[in-house]
């Protein structure tokens, strides 16, 4: 199959869509962006692609009438115990790169224990991923990062406590060996993963068995791949292939809604406004210059002023009634009109309502400078699943342009990546 | 980046004859002549030079000093002193080069002119500038009144109210600051090589109608609009200058060249043609300028080659009326132009040069000519039918050149213009 890929490298994380030549997404992935984009556009990538496989599962699947209505049942099975393989796997490189980490003078001649710890600590580990990966177990997080970390401090820990060992010793060594394992690409044998996870499952009867067969065999072809995003020019292609991401997100908006005119995209250090013609073509655009406040960073600063986490903090201010009015969109100064107002006694949720719209007021600027809000509008980037950012820029659009159908999807995030993609299939098929 | 720039014969020619006129300011105390302050719109450097004044430009020595990368450190030091950021920068930067020594480039302390030449054009932070110098050397000002084109054009009066500032008051004044008897003939003999001079230089920008231009009329154009807008007008060293100019842009429309960059390969896959208005960056100039050349950008025409005057609009200095032309060409500087007089102007370049769009480099110190530059680029779009973009730097701040910023507008701006080129899209999109 005839695979054409879009990789958006954003400051926080890199999405891929991948889509067949019939301009149909066929999978999606993400990924944090660390500070390494190689790695970030091949681990999106491959996500991107063993999603395309779910979908090809899926469509293979369709056929097996004994299966009917049970095929999400099925997927989601296969698709857990594919990433419990994928964890085990890099559960397996992240034990072997810490034992080769022991090594300085404050190690020495404790290297055995040292490995022991380690040993017992990943055993722990092990044996507690099947129950984050039992069925119906939500996860906190989809990285790899995040799983193994939590787990690793209070299994480790115990560990550490019951050997009578510094906890800080085998920590040390995590942290180093951590970042490398997360920095190396991906290994492949995407095809032997699944395999492995039909095994695995309770569902590898005769019945899926071929079906899923005949669709790992199905050869992806990378036919075309288009890097969008800041981390664009980092990207191994040749400068054909890269596109701006400003056209990109301009084109994905209107893949997803073909009526959208005009676009805002709030991301993680950028705003934009975007007017875009029928054939989702972008006729201008308006960024924030020099400073990245108003954008979804500003969100995460004042989350951890807050001590909260970011998706609390839309919720948060959904409650609030009575909004405080917040002058600055200067994130430092935000903070510190935030602290002075709680001093004064006014609610946490008024505060961050208020915060809120001052987000929105700044993107609304932003707007008007790239030539207002036509109908149909589309909502795009991080800061579109904040739903107190939502509310306010409905208020605003509606006082300032009036009834304007918004469109926010919930994949939004993926729609650089989608124009990208969808780049990518007019290179070649056009 | 590093590596030396390659320059042109003509690029040579005219760092010599700068480092003469730097040779000429730092010796005046050696030479007994004078020095003039003073300003690139309107300068009146045909009339300094009948009184045998060296002209001495601020503006152009802050450009002297962003583009050696001194500029930051000078503007830090005059905010020091209580300047604020959003100070005009080359004020800044020549406060702060006061305060740090006044070193010119030639290495040698900027004497303290003697007479500041105001001659103001349209932008009021000239006036609050020369306030400063005139606090700091003491010495006398001459201002000349150049009244605004609000109407977009001149009048009668307007001439002659300039043409009776001149006699009774910047001509007087000068020949007491000089102790030279003003002789008219001589000004109509610098005025002729003006005109001269002024010929050739409009050749060369009407050649970036060409398809490849043989010219940047922006990167390329500052170069080429050297000698005519600074302390060279009138003199034979500009005339011969403009005439070598002609020649290689000559030799390049015979080899179907486009300009030489820095890197020293000829610019010939030109893939968009840009009418640009505003000044350029100076302290990151060929960074900026590979952001242009690299994506096959090539700017055709600009206004920022107007500021020290519309040449190509058909003004020329005329040796038969010498101060009525020296009025006539205060009153028609780029920076003396009404809103609706500019949009005229650049809409009329993009049609005539043939360009895929406007693009604005809107300067963030520059209150006097950023305000109204949305509107300026909403209008010409709407008048062509053709994309504008609108990006921001400043002069000579090195804080407020964002690369990554700048880059990524000017790279979805060709994108966009490709995509829009070849029709917007495909069928299959079709919804």
């Amino acid at each position: 199959m005839r695979c054409f890929i879009g990789i958006d490298l954003g400051s926080t994380t890199t999405k891929a869509v991948v889509m067949d030549e019939n301009l149909q997404v066929m999978g999606r992935g993400i990924t944090n962006s660390r500070s390494n984009y190689d790695t970030a556009a091949k681990v999106s990538k491959q996500e991107a692609l063993i999603d395309t496989r779910l979908t090809l599962f899926r469509r293979g699947l369709g056929s097996v009438p004994e299966v009917t209505g049970k095929i999400d049942d099925i997927l989601f099975d296969l698709e857990r115990n594919f990433r419990h393989v994928q964890f085990l796997e890099q559960l397996e490189d992240l034990e072997q790169t810490c034992i080769t980490n022991i090594k300085g003078p404050r190690f020495a001649g404790r290297e055995k224990a040292v490995i022991e710890a380690l040993e017992a600590t990943f055993k722990r580990l092990r044996d507690h991923s099947a129950s984050q990966f039992a069925p119906g177990v939500k996860r906190k997080s989809d990285f790899f990062r995040d799983l193994a970390g939590s787990d690793f401090m209070h299994l480790g820990e115990a560990v550490c406590k019951e050997m009578g060992l510094g906890f800080d010793l085998i920590l040390n060594v995590y942290d180093k060996s951590i970042i490398e394992v997360e920095n190396r690409p991906p290994s492949g044998d995407m095809e032997g993963k699944f395999i492995r996870a039909l095994e695995k499952g309770s569902m590898a009867n005769n019945l899926i068995l071929k079906p899923v067969q005949d669709a790992l065999a199905i050869p992806l072809e990378e036919t075309y791949v288009v890097g969008t995003g800041y981390g664009r020019v980092r990207l191994p292609f040749p400068k054909e292939h890269i596109r701006s991401e400003i056209l990109c997100h301009g084109l994905g908006a209107h893949m997803m809604y073909p009526d959208t005119r005009t676009v805002l995209d709030i991301g993680g250090q950028d705003t934009k406004g975007i007017q875009v013609d029928p054939v989702g073509i972008v006729e201008n655009f308006q960024m924030n210059d020099r400073c990245a406040a108003g954008c979804g960073r500003y969100l995460g600063y004042i989350a951890d002023e807050m001590n909260m986490g970011l998706h609390e903090l839309g919720p948060l201010a959904m409650k609030s009634n009575k909004q405080v009015r917040i002058n600055s969109t200067c994130t430092v100064f935000a903070g510190a009109e935030l602290r002075d107002r709680l001093a004064l006694g006014e609610k946490r949720e008024d505060i961050l309502a208020g915060l809120h719209r001052a987000i929105i007021l700044r993107a609304m600027s932003i707007l008007s400078r790239a030539g207002g809000v036509k109908d149909q509008f589309t909502f795009t980037g991080g800061v579109a699943k904040n739903e107190a950012a939502v509310r306010e820029l409905r208020k605003l659009i509606k006082e300032n342009y009036g009834d304007v159908t918004i469109n926010i999807d919930p994949d939004s995030i993926y729609t650089g990546a989608l124009g990208g993609a969808t780049f990518a299939v007019r290179a070649v098929v056009n | 980046m590093s590596a030396e720039a390659v320059k042109e014969a003509s690029m040579e020619m005219q760092k010599k004859m700068i480092a003469k006129n730097y040779d000429a300011i730092t010796s005046k105390h050696e030479t007994g002549r004078k020095v003039a302050s003073t300003f690139v719109p309107g300068n009146l450097n045909e009339l300094l030079m009948c009184f045998d004044i060296v002209n001495n430009l601020p503006e152009i020595n802050a450009i002297q000093a962003g583009m050696r990368k001194a500029s930051g450190g000078y503007i830090m030091e005059a905010e020091k002193t209580g300047h604020s950021e959003d100070v005009c920068t080359y004020v800044k930067c020549d406060i702060g080069q006061m305060s740090k020594g006044n070193i010119a480039p030639n290495g040698k302390p900027y004497p303290n002119p003697d007479v500041l030449m105001l001659s103001y054009t349209g932008c009021y932070t000239f006036m609050k500038w020369f306030e400063l110098l005139r606090e700091q050397y003491k010495c006398p000002t001459l201002m000349l009144h150049v009244p605004y084109e609000g109407d977009g054009h001149s009048t009668k009066n307007m001439r002659d109210y300039l043409v009776k500032q001149l006699k009774e008051v910047v001509i007087p004044g000068l020949e007491q600051v000089s102790g030279v008897k003003f002789d008219i003939d001589r000004l109509r003999q610098y005025l002729r090589n003006s005109a001269k001079a002024e010929d050739d230089l409009v050749w060369c920008l009407e050649q970036g109608k060409k398809k490849p231009s043989p010219i940047d009329a922006y990167f390329g154009g500052v170069y080429y609009i050297g000698p005519i807008f600074t302390a060279f007008r009138g003199t034979e060293d500009a005339v011969g200058y403009y005439e070598m100019l002609r020649k290689e842009v000559q030799g390049r429309i015979e080899n179907h060249q486009g300009p030489l960059t820095p890197e020293g390969t000829y610019f010939n896959d030109q893939k968009y043609r840009l009418v640009v208005e505003g000044p350029p960056n100076w302290t990151n100039f060929r960074e900026f300028w590979k952001m242009f050349y690299d994506e096959g950008a090539v700017v055709v025409a600009s206004s920022y080659t107007k500021v020290g005057g519309l040449y190509d609009q058909g003004f020329r200095h005329d040796p038969d009326n010498p101060l009525e032309s020296l009025a006539d060409y205060c009153l028609g500087c780029y920076t003396n132009l009404n809103l609706p007089t500019r949009v005229d102007l650049l809409a009329k370049y993009v049609e005539e040069y043939e360009a895929d769009g406007l693009l604005i480099n809107s300067i963030k110190s520059c209150n006097s000519f950023s305000a109204g530059q949305l509107m300026i680029m909403k209008e010409v779009e709407r008048r062509t039918g053709k994309p504008g973009a609108f990006i921001e730097t400043d002069l000579v701040d090195p804080r407020y050149f964002s690369a990554a910023n700048v880059k990524n507008r000017l790279e979805s701006y060709f994108q966009m213009i490709e995509q829009k080129r070849r029709g917007g899209g495909s069928k299959t999109v079709a919804a």
